[in-house]
Formats: structure tokens, sequence, C-alpha cells
């Protein structure tokens, strides 16, 4: 590209132009990695079974349509929204054992991921969630709300307080309960980053029974998604730690190119 | 191939009770993004996209969440992903939006006609919409796109829509019908069966 049309459009940007120009500062997304990722029919977990698409998936070029996303940053949280304790708190503290959560965001290159949205939501200590189709007769909790949301900082760290979520029963098999999780919503940098996924605790009893977690095949990546009880996360007198890493897709080496 | 130092951290479904966090409207809060898109000021044909997601008994799926991302009418991406300066953003508008299913499995987007925006070998792709699906049930999303039927010339020269077999074409146009109320454009989503929609590995 000559100088002066860099000059013309600024560090960092290209137009669009002729066939080969870079038309992307983005490079494209390594793929799904379907060694780790779960299978859409897993015939343990129930649901899968018609809620399973069955027809190969087909190869999708990565165009600026893949290469974008939505961007949602700190104009979008406020402090207390990390904070589960307070933000449905109404005339006193939730009931249960509280945690802080923290970690990093990073890609499949070991980069740091900033700025990017995390929305978590949970059951409360008695495992019942505010949602109105919830229908397990466990108690809601008047101050827990049980819904957060927070942006990673400039090392692709986040943090959060909340309180320990309870086991509730599902109706996927005779005894089934879920072991105790956090769901996790990222939006990451553009829309093929796009993970929903969800936070266990260390030594958890259910695990090993739970199809939902063991859908995940790779005994590695399955374990990567148990929290870590950390001392150094703990708040002295006041909060249990636990420390839970996440790893968006990374990037191909080259820029798009048209 | 570019050095992948660590693995990806596995997906798992969302499960039925996402909304009270993510599309919390009817929990008196206000979440990020919604399914009414456009604004009175946003530029572009105002329409509306609606559809059913059904399973693979034909059953309503309605607790899935469906998230569609789009370029404005001009055919830019509200995105730092999309470097192009000389195709103007709209402010009114982000693109962005999230629709819990209901009872009927239906979803509804009000939002403007995305412009084109380029593709492989440099051609224009013709208008659409990216999709990801999010349901109980589903252990990882599915992604798909949703093209417009009164598009037929564009469509015919989209390079996505050409590297899939023409009968399985229509599984991603949106039927267009104009009502009062303006542009409708109708498209079920199948997640399984005869009918399977096309989902793709993006
Ligand atoms: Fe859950």
């Amino acid at each position: 590209m000559p100088a002066e049309t860099a000059a013309r459009v600024g560090p960092g940007r290209s137009p669009i132009g002729a066939c080969g120009e870079i038309v992307s500062n983005a490079k494209t997304y390594l793929p799904r990695d379907w060694g780790v990722q779960p299978p859409y029919l897993y015939e343990g977990y129930k649901s899968t079974v018609t809620r399973s698409p069955r027809k190969p998936l087909v190869p999708l070029p990565q165009t600026l349509s893949e290469l974008t996303g939505p961007v949602y940053g700190h104009d979008a949280v406020q402090a207390i929204d990390a904070d589960l304790t307070r933000n449905g708190a109404v005339n006193g503290q939730p009931l249960g054992q509280r945690i802080k959560v923290t970690g990093r965001v990073t890609d499949e290159n070991g980069r740091p991921v900033p700025g990017t949205l995390i929305e978590i939501w949970q059951t409360n200590a008695a495992g019942r969630y505010v949602h109105k189709v919830d229908t397990h007769d466990a108690p809601l909790d008047p101050n827990f709300f049980g819904a957060g949301r927070f942006v990673t900082d400039a090392d692709g760290r986040y943090t959060f307080h909340s309180i320990r979520p309870g086991e509730y029963p599902w109706l996927n098999h005779d005894k089934a309960f879920r072991p105790a999780h956090i769901h996790f919503s990222l939006l990451g940098p553009s829309f093929v980053t796009r993970l929903v996924t969800q936070m266990y605790f260390p030594g958890d009893a259910l695990l090993p029974l739970d199809p939902i977690f063991l859908s995940v095949s790779d005994e590695d990546a399955r374990n990567r998604l148990v929290s870590r009880y950390s001392v150094v996360a703990t708040e002295a007198d006041y909060a249990l730690g636990y420390e839970f890493d996440i790893v968006l897709r990374g990037r191909n080496a080259t820029p798009m190119v048209a | 191939m570019a050095d992948r130092k660590v693995t990806q951290t596995p997906g798992q479904t969302i499960g039925p009770f996402f909304a009270y966090c993510l599309t919390p409207e009817h929990y008196g809060r206000k979440g990020i993004a919604g399914n009414v898109m456009a604004g009175p000021a946003t530029l572009g044909e105002h329409i509306r996209i609606t559809g059913r997601l059904l399973d693979g008994e034909g059953g309503a799926m309605d607790d899935a969440l469906i998230e569609v991302w789009q370029a404005n009418a001009a055919g830019r991406y509200d995105s730092p992903g999309d470097a192009r300066d000389e195709v103007p953003l709209d402010p009114t508008f982000k693109g962005f939006g999230r629709c819990m299913t209901d009872r009927d499995g239906c979803f509804t987007f009000d939002t403007v006609k995305p412009g084109r925006v380029p593709g492989q070998g440099n051609r224009l792709q013709a208008p659409h919409v990216s999709v990801i699906i999010h349901s109980r049930g589903m252990l990882s999303h599915a992604c798909t796109r949703i093209y417009f039927s009164d598009e037929a010339k564009a469509n015919d020269e989209d390079p996505v829509l050409a590297s899939i077999e023409a009968q399985r074409r229509p599984t991603l146009v949106a039927r267009r019908e104009d009502t009062p109320g303006g542009p409708v454009y109708h498209l079920d989503i199948h997640i399984q069966g005869e009918k399977e929609t096309v989902f793709f590995d993006a």
C-alpha cells in the first residue's frame, strides 16, 4: 500500500480496494477445536437427541461478517454489577458462603483478551434460580438475584464476588442433580469467538456423574472447566477465593485478504 | 498456522435459565441488547425478521436464545474489525440483537436491512444477518445466516450461498411479505430433520 494511502486512512487502517488488498485489520481466527468442544449429539444428555444438528457443518470462510463483533466496554457495566452479594440485596445480605472468583481471559496464542464483556448467572445457595420457570422446590433468597456482568481489564483479568451456588435437581435421569456451577457468557473480540460455558467447583462429587460436564471427551479440557481453590484469591475473614481462566479462539498469523 | 499455545475452553449448554441475565427485560432489568435493534432515526429500510425455532420432531424450542449480528444499511459493521472508514457508521445502530424464543418457539427482530459487505475473492456478499443459536439441549452453539428473498440477484452472486448445495440454500433465505406495518421476513430454523437448516463451521 502506498504511504500516501496509509496516511489518509491512518495507522492500522486499511482501505478496501483492488484484489489482494487487506480489507480488515483483523486476522482470521483459528477454527473451533472440535477435539475439545462438546458434540451436538451426546446421548447421556437426553435433550440433545432432538436438538442436535445432524448434517455436516458447512465450512464458512471468514469474511468481515465473522471478523467483527459487538463491543460492550466499561460503559455497559457498573462496579456493582460484579458484586452479586450486593446487586440483588433488598434488606440484608444473601445467605450462603461468600466467594470471590477471578481469572484471566486469553486466546489460544496466549495473548490477553482485554475489554471483553462477561455475563454470569447462577442459583442461590439453596440451588434455586430467580428464573420464572425454575420450579425447584427450594427457597428463593430475597437478597440474591444471581446475575452479574463485568469487562476484562488490559491484562484480560476479571473478578467478581458472589455466594457459592447450590446443586439442583433436573429431569435427565433418576436422581439427577447438577453439580454446583456458574454460567459464563463471553462475547470475545468477534462473533466467531462467542463462548457460553460453565464453571464448576473442585472436589464436587457430582462431577463424575454429570453428562453435561462429561460431554467434553478430552479429559484435560474438561478439567479446565473446574475452578481452583486459591489462597491468594481468598479474602481474609470474608470470602473463599477461586481462580478460573478462560481461553478463546486464537488467530492465524496472516490478515484476511480480498 | 499460528502458534497454538493453549487449548480453547470447551463450551457448555446455556441451559434453560439464562433469561434473567441475558434477556432480563421481564425481570425489571436492562440487558445489553434486545430484539429491537433499530430506533426511529436509524437509516435504511426498517424491517422485521421473524420465524420459529423447531427441534427434530417439529416441536417448538421455547427456551432458546437467538443472537444476531449485522452490518448497518450502508454495509458497515460497528466493530473495530471493520476498518473501512469510507463506509459510514450509524450512531443509532449497533447491529447486535438478542431474543429469547417464546412458547411457540417464535423469535422476532426489528431492525434495518443490512447493506452488502465484501467477502471472499473481493466479491460483494448478498445482504445477510449472522445468527448464533444457544439452547438447553445444545452443548455447543450453532451458527447460521439469514438472507433475503427479494435479493435474488445478489443471492445468486453470493459466494457463501454458492458453496451450499442448491437444494439446501432455501433454508437460509427469509421470505419477504409486505404488510401495512412494513416489510416482514419469515424464516423458520430447523435444528434437525428433513428440513434441517444449514449450519456453519464458522
Ligand atoms: Fe444451571
